[in-house]
């Protein structure tokens, strides 16, 4: 975790994030900043530490296999900008064919 | 009938009983001091005429079915949720109404309200000052008595600390205890719903009527300790002081108050002990890393095709967090970054239960600061990450905290921060409501016209 | 194809391994309450706030779902963890709501398992590494520039079983994904019906010089292949390709690919790129899976019987595998003809599974099947009764099948069915089954 140096067109390409040129650089040196302070978690001893991924006591916490009801298709669809014949539409995907 | 605002929740349970005032009045009362003050305080972001029963103000991160969901973004413009959040069907079960929706920052990222897409809520006891956040409208809500009682959500401070920077009580409660369904995803795993309101006996009452499991949020507990319906004494309560929380960095006036709260716990019968939080300095590099790396994953649904606009209507610091995140789980750098943290999560965690070993409560400050200037920080994100030192433990070992007003410096509030054992609200309501019947600082109100 | 595919394969050897996605038949879906009967339905009728993704909506485990997992992890012979854990694989694209699946990855439900398969390539055994529980995206459709989705489907409990990459050839791979589809139906937890898109195939392939160990530097994705034939003809066609890439000196990048059965090719789908970095990291909204071992015992015990099983027992009656292998392959037929023969001699047995195989497997009931068989035998004017005639027959069976006969006289009693299907075979099935089972008894004592 020496030097790292976030390359932040391929973090937004990943994150689906359209950032202007300004941006870029504004964040591109915030989180520089940011990452050289966080760096010196590094330094604590995790030999034989197991990672904390939830706080609860919880396992095996599952329902049972009935339905409830589902939302009716106005209400799933109200929010929805571009919508036609019941659908949500979207731009074309890119898909070879 | 100004001063029905000003009732506690309690008190306003109690009036309308005894039928001293109607549903009609109440919430009469509430919308003119709405109407009056909001436009100064920018507390709401959405106002509920038609609210008929006990009036709340709920953090606009939480869904109410027919009522916009803002988030304090511009991204959710126009979003109307077809559900309700869990919490607040359950307190409609218990004659409660929204009375609207409170300001926030954006996606309940920040420590200040400033980061919210809208006007900025502001801080009732001087409205140069901001009012803390991410639940800045909820916090102001309550200290300016503009409805009975509030719920915020708390990820690692966004109760406790506005509550502590507007002089009222805030409650996070012990991760589980809460069910978060309905409530927009900030970091899952340490996202909790909970109580602002007048008095620590409001927030029992609060969280009686919302805990519990619900077989929606699949991290709630199903069977927390009980709470009983009274404070126990603290006759012989150990309070831990630890030692990191009164380190460099804390200003010394609200030290002070600070010190002075807990010499009133010790004439009220408790005992002081030190104890340590060792890696309490760690807090905030963990806590940072594996928020963003939820944050950027919670954030992934908002793609304007369902619902909402396009991703290029975050604000910065959703950006900011999301690119963090992303960065944190990119191939490469998910062991040293997100798996790092998450084991310094299980060395803070057990920092805490060594530490109850010695004490029942840890109690310390919430803020290292009194409320600062509109703008003082906003440009500067990792010297307002560090403002959020004493909250963020707490959140990533699960416990509950309680913020309750202790005092003031400069004319501006300070809060107690009391941390309890997981799934025990009950020792830390019980130390803070002893400590309210024998103070005024909850009854001190800002000088609003 | 086949004879340049046999010079080919002197200098080059197919590398393959598979991923097959079975949707299994819950009644609800896999994190929430809404109905997993969507097939026909209006789109968009089937969903919630949970599989839309709305602000605030969270997942809950269906119980129904781990356990129907848990049985296909079994039937495949796998170890069942003690300690596993959702995911979320993070990537955008408008079928997947939450802009994430919640899925599996480095903690999998059920790991390690075998599936036996044997072909003209000799007995085999596949490597499964292991089958993983994650959820179904929505359903895309593209017309013009414009594209429609319907999450009816989002959401639905999917089960990954993904193999070692221990395939040689097409035929490997077809006889594979039939045998899956052989036990995913035998026990009950789907339909596995191709056209319908509950069982769903995916080929990992990829070519090396004969003789190399270390597996290519790429793979190809063959993706989104609905039935046996075509991921056949898809392998096929993409190691023809390949090689022709290779000694030509060209390079093969990873990337995804999908088949056009019109044209009879592959087509490209996706580039791998830097895009596809998943940024697995442990689901924060659902607790840990820690199933007991008693739980995975009494799903253990419930599990129906498997069909490898049950044909080796019904060859064990007389039953030639051939036959066999259709009577099990529904559950329909196979409980049909196991009432049928406790009501029959058990010479009449093998004459009975290729009377009911022959007739196309119409009857409905076992009475049905009895009454039609015994009609067809008795109305055999041609039937052999002559004792002299059979036992001539029965003489030569007993010459040719040593090996049976050993057995036979170490007490596997069941092996004179195997020799009454010889002679029933030999016959064409005109000889009288119980005389010819008399007869065969009494030689051999």
């Amino acid at each position: 975790m020496s030097k790292v140096k976030i390359d932040i067109n391929h973090i937004a390409k990943l994150a689906n994030l359209p950032l202007s040129a300004e941006e870029e650089k504004t964040y591109d040196k915030q989180l520089t900043a940011i990452l050289e302070y966080v760096k010196h978690v590094e330094s604590v001893d995790t030999k034989d530490v197991e990672p904390t991924f939830n706080v609860t006591p919880n396992k095996n916490i599952t329902r049972k296999d009935t339905a409830s009801k589902s939302l009716t298709q106005d209400e799933a669809l109200n929010n929805v900008s571009n919508k036609k014949n019941g659908f949500v539409v979207t731009g074309g995907v890119f898909e070879n064919e | 009938m100004s001063d029905l605002t000003q009732l506690t929740l309690t008190e306003t349970i109690s009036g309308l009983e005894k039928k001293d005032f109607s549903t009609e009045e109440l919430n009469g009362a509430y919308l003119t001091r709405i109407k009056k003050l909001n436009p100064k305080l920018n507390s709401y972001l959405f106002v509920n005429e038609e609210s008929n029963k006990i009036p709340a103000a709920i953090k606009d991160i939480i869904s109410v079915k027919g009522m916009p969901l803002t988030c304090g973004s511009k991204i959710l413009e126009g979003y109307i949720p077809p559900y309700n959040a869990t919490v607040i069907k359950k307190l409609m079960a218990n004659s409660v109404s929204v009375l609207g929706k409170t300001n926030l920052d954006e996606f309940a990222m920040g420590s200040s309200g400033e980061n919210s897409a809208y006007e900025k809520a502001r801080n009732p006891w001087d409205v140069s000052k901001v009012p803390g956040g991410s639940s800045s409208g909820s916090a102001v809500a309550v200290a300016a008595d503009l409805c009975a009682f509030a719920l915020g959500t708390d990820t690692g401070g966004s109760i406790r600390q506005p509550a502590s920077l507007c002089g009222v009580v805030g409650l996070k409660p012990s991760y589980g205890r809460v069910s978060r369904y309905g409530a927009q995803s900030m970091a899952s795993s340490l996202d909790q719903i909970g109580p602002i309101t007048k008095t620590v006996a409001d927030a029992r009452l609060v969280l009686n009527w919302i805990e519990g499991a619900d077989g929606k949020d699949n991290n709630a507990v199903p069977n927390p300790k009980s709470q009983i319906p009274n404070p126990k004494s603290i006759k012989g309560t150990k309070i831990g002081v630890p030692i990191e929380y009164f380190a460099k960095g804390l200003d010394q006036d609200v030290e002070e108050v600070i010190n002075t709260a807990l010499n009133k716990l010790k004439d009220l019968g408790a005992e002081t002990v030190e104890v340590s939080l060792p890696h309490t300095q760690y807090s905030v590099a963990t806590y940072y890393l594996l928020m963003a790396s939820e944050v950027s994953s919670n954030l992934a649904r908002y793609d304007g095709i369902r619902f909402g606009k396009d991703r290029s209507k975050f604000g910065p610091e959703a950006k900011r967090r999301i690119i963090l995140g992303t960065f944190a789980l990119s191939a490469g750098y998910f062991e040293d970054y997100f798996i790092k943290a998450a084991k310094v999560r299980t060395l803070i965690k057990q920092d805490f239960e060594k530490a109850f070993q010695k004490c029942d409560v840890i109690a310390g400050p919430v803020s290292p600061t009194v409320a600062w200037n509109l703008g003082e920080k906003i440009s500067d994100p990792l010297t307002m990450y560090l403002s959020d030192i004493y909250t963020l433990s707490a959140s990533l070992a699960g416990i509950p905290g309680l913020s309750v007003p202790c005092g003031f410096s400069a004319g501006l509030p300070v809060g107690l921060q009391l941390l309890g054992e997981y799934m025990d609200e009950e020792t830390i309501l019980s130390v803070g409501e002893i400590y309210q019947s024998a103070t005024d600082w909850h009854k001190q109100k800002p000088g609003l016209n | 194809m086949d004879n340049q595919q046999s010079t080919t394969n002197k200098s080059w050897e197919t590398v393959i391994g598979v991923e097959i996605h079975i949707e299994t038949n819950t009644k609800t879906k896999m994190f929430c309450g809404c109905s997993a009967d969507y097939f026909g339905a209006k789109p968009n009728t089937h969903t919630c706030p949970v599989c839309l993704g709305l602000p605030g909506a969270l997942p809950f485990i269906n119980q129904e779902a781990i356990e129907k997992c848990i049985k296909i992890g079994l039937a495949l012979g796998c170890s069942i963890s003690e300690h596993s854990l959702f995911e979320r694989k993070n990537y955008f694209y408008p079928d997947l709501p939450k802009g994430y699946q919640i899925s599996q990855y480095r903690w999998p439900l059920c790991t390690n398992g075998t599936i036996e398969i044997d072909g003209e390539y000799g007995k085999k055994t596949i490597r499964i590494n292991r089958a993983h529980q994650e959820e179904d995206t929505g359903k895309l459709t593209h017309i013009g520039s414009e594209t429609f989705i319907d999450f009816n489907r989002s959401g639905l409990p999917l089960v990954e079983v993904v193999t070692e990459a221990d395939f040689r050839n097409s035929e490997e791979v077809r006889d594979y994904a039939k045998k899956l589809q052989q036990i995913i139906k035998s026990i009950g937890v789907s339909e596995a019906n191709m056209e319908k898109g509950d069982m769903r195939l995916e080929a990992n392939v990829s070519v090396r010089p004969q003789g190399q160990e270390d597996l290519a530097p790429y793979r190809v994705e063959l993706k989104n292949i609905n039935s046996f034939k075509f991921i056949g003809d898809a392998i096929d066609y993409e190691v023809e390709r390949q090689i022709k890439l290779l000694e030509k000196g060209e390079k093969i990048t990873q990337h995804t690919r999908g088949y056009n059965e019109r044209k009879k090719e592959t087509f490209l789908q996706r580039e791998k790129e830097e895009a596809n970095d998943y940024r697995y990291f442990p689901e924060p909204d659902l607790p840990p899976l820690s199933v007991a071992k008693e739980e995975v015992e009494k799903i253990r015990a419930g599990l129906a019987e498997l069909p490898g099983k049950k044909i080796a027992n019904l060859e064990k009656i007389g039953v030639s595998e051939k036959v066999a292998v259709i009577i099990t392959a529904s559950d329909q037929k196979f409980d049909i003809f196991q009432e049928a023969i406790t009501k029959i001699d058990s010479a009449e047995i093998a004459p009975l599974a290729t009377f009911f195989v022959n007739q196309g497997s119409k009857s409905q009931s076992a009475e049905e099947l009895l009454e039609l068989f015994k009609s067809v035998t008795q109305q055999k004017s041609t039937q052999i009764q002559d004792e002299g005639e059979l036992t001539k027959i029965a003489k030569e069976v007993i010459g040719e099948n040593e090996k049976v006969i050993a057995d036979y006289k170490s007490g596997k009693l069941n092996a004179v069915q195997i020799l009454i299907g010889q002679l029933m075979k030999k016959t064409q099935g005109k000889a009288d089954p119980i005389k010819a089972k008399n007869i065969l008894v009494k030689l051999l004592s």
